[in-house]
């Protein structure tokens, strides 16, 4: 749950020319359009069950198995194979695909809010309450967060579907936070110094003014880049969770836990395997991209947008 | 100096205490009734209260909490629920193949990154460094188990007989130790070699455009001789500091890639308390890896502050 940081920069440029760099840049316009497929493919989990008359929790023992029991591959009745309960894979991995993407995207938005407030705050305020916050945010960063959220997960067993879910955003979040506050408080510190601060502060603007009205709009490029290089890593965070047994409870199937309850049989059945891993690449490798594509489109340094770096 | 060391250290000792208040504040507020998981489905209403009471779950929470600190100072990370032995010596069991896990990974993904960083800085923005950078994103963007998994799928079905010494079962042979190592130690090193090859190439394009590189190149050093002996050596400062953070934070947190491969570590440790509900078990190692992180930071920063004054300025 570690966060990427990015360097810190200037100011960077905004509004319609960022869109038209973004564009031009082939590999994040077809990362884009991967996701655009896999949000299709979660949206339409409800037909895909209907379609092949398969729920994602119902189990098919005589279609779903064979006479050895072992789960049958891909055909015409299981159009991505069974999996060793004889449910079905495709519907099961669509499902799983709106877990994947509610978790990812609801726990970056949720570490937003707090990170921008704490590093703005620490960050202009300076002084003690920098030297506070600084340290609280490096304690965090200091908890093995996955042990942490073991821990969580088996003092408070949750029962109902739902409760899984929340808990898991709820604990991603969390340790997400410190390293978005850190890189905010980085930038706003060069920019606590400049000139339109000083102006504004000239003419009579009180420090939540300055902090709301004439830092926040200069933070929102390193805002958007930072949010959108959280989802993948949420996303990897609860697929590893659910992977464990403390994420994403059961009957909701997510692609960590198909990982995870899949794992004594992939030798005979590859697509057990094969089906959540390339879909869970496929999203954060997109995620990852669109992220650098954004960063280069808003920052159009050009050691940046060549090196991806 | 010292004074800055002491502080460090006071520093350290403050998040070790918020941590073990944490698990505490956890294990106390937790609705799991301990003395069912210990005493299982068939234990009496009188078998449930004494077992309390050996637990001392009947006695005052503050008190409780005082003895708990007090059993931690001893080095007593308390009983496992399950069989009852001490979580410090079954702990102390597992170590050698965690560690074993994570410094013999840490070696290859560093040097893996640091030469995939060193290339692409050299080669910045040409088909090299695309090449490299693809790969990193690649790493990235991998799940840790989902790289464990397709390494073990690939290697059992493939190699038939000869796969056999990637997997036996129970703690690595000295014979087979490095057969039995060699796939968790790629999974562990790819995904973090990419990392690492990021901060090198970022480190090696500040350090190349330094004045000291020109001065060397303009004295008609060779580039072979500006790039490793120069220019290597100040940029390797922030990634050897992030290999002694990762290591520590690694020790405790190998639990995905532990499991896939059937290492009995302490990750896998963990895992097999999760379906027991062996708290201590996981509360223990919660804070044995926090003593892991905390370490590796003070030796990092104390390290650092030899070698670099500044950073003793508050």
């Amino acid at each position: 749950m570690n966060l990427p940081e990015p360097e810190s920069g200037p100011a960077p440029a905004r509004g319609r020319p960022a869109w038209r760099r973004f564009r031009r840049d082939g590999q994040s316009v077809a990362a884009l359009a991967v996701l655009a497929l896999v949000t299709a493919f979660a949206l339409m989990a409800p037909v895909w069950a209907a379609w092949t008359g398969h729920p994602y929790d119902a189990t098919f023992p005589r279609e779903g198995l064979d006479a050895g029991g072992r789960p049958v591959g891909p055909g015409a009745e299981f159009w991505l194979g069974a999996d060793q309960l004889g449910r079905d894979v495709l519907v099961r991995a669509a499902y799983g695909a709106r877990v994947s993407l509610a978790v990812g995207v609801a726990a970056a938005a949720l570490a937003t809010l707090p990170g921008v407030a704490v590093g703005l705050l620490a960050g202009y305020a300076g002084g003690a309450v920098d030297t506070v916050i600084t340290r609280l945010l490096d304690i965090t960063l200091a908890l093995p967060a996955l042990l942490v959220a073991i821990t969580l997960a088996t003092t408070f067993p949750v029962t109902s579907a739902t409760a899984g879910l929340v808990m898991t955003v709820l604990v991603i979040a969390f340790f997400s936070v410190a390293g978005f506050g850190r890189v905010i408080r980085g930038q706003v510190i060069a920019l606590r110094e400049r000139e339109f601060v000083a102006a504004a502060r000239a003419l009579g603007a009180g420090h939540l003014r300055i902090m709301a009205v004439e830092l926040l709009p200069n933070l929102t490029a390193q805002i958007t880049v930072l949010a959108s290089l959280l989802v993948p890593t949420a996303i990897v965070a609860e697929a590893t969770l659910s992977f464990l047994g403390v994420g994403v409870r059961p009957p909701t199937p997510s692609w960590g836990s198909m990982l995870g309850e899949g794992g004594e049989v992939f030798r005979t059945a590859w697509w057990l395997l094969a089906v959540p891993a390339a879909l869970l690449l496929l999203t954060t490798l997109s995620f990852n991209l669109v992220g650098d594509g954004v960063r280069d489109a808003l920052d159009p340094r050009p050691d940046r947008a060549a090196g991806r770096g | 100096m010292t004074g800055f060391v002491i502080r460090r250290l006071l520093y350290s000792l403050v998040v070790l205490w918020l941590v073990s208040t944490l698990v505490f504040a956890f294990l106390h507020l937790s609705p799991v009734a301990v003395e069912r998981v210990v005493g299982g489905p068939r234990a009496t209403a009188a078998d449930l209260a004494q077992i309390r009471r050996n637990l001392g779950l009947d006695r005052p929470v503050p008190a409780q909490y005082g003895d708990f600190l007090a059993r931690l100072l001893r080095g007593d990370l308390g009983d496992s629920y399950v069989n009852g032995a001490p979580v410090a010596t079954l702990v102390a069991e597992r170590l050698p193949t965690t560690l074993l896990l994570v410094l013999g990974a840490g070696v290859l993904w560093f040097t893996g990154g640091v030469v995939i960083g060193v290339y692409g800085a050299t080669r910045a923005r040409r088909a090299g460094d695309r090449a490299a950078t693809a790969l990193v994103l690649a790493g990235l963007s991998t799940p840790p188990f989902v790289m464990a998994l397709v390494l073990l799928h690939v290697f059992s079905t493939g190699l038939g007989e000869v796969g056999i010494g990637f997997f036996e079962a129970g703690p690595p042979s000295r014979e087979r130790l490095l057969q039995r190592m060699v796939l968790p130690w790629a999974a562990l090193a790819f995904l973090m070699a990419a990392a690492y090859a990021r901060l090198t190439r970022g480190a090696m394009l500040d350090v190349l455009g330094e004045d000291y590189v020109r001065t060397a190149r303009a004295k008609g050093l060779p580039e072979r001789r500006v790039v490793y002996r120069h220019a290597l050596r100040s940029a390797l400062t922030p990634v050897v500091t992030q290999l002694g953070v990762d290591v520590g934070a690694l020790v405790g947190s190998t639990v995905v890639i532990e499991k896939v491969f059937g290492l009995q570590g302490v990750g896998q440790l963990v895992h097999q308390s999760i379906t027991l509900g062996d708290t201590p078990v996981i509360i223990g190692v919660t804070l044995l890896a926090t003593v892991f992180v905390v370490v590796a930071n003070l030796l990092v920063d104390v390290g650092y502050s030899v070698l670099d004054p500044r950073v003793r300025l508050p």
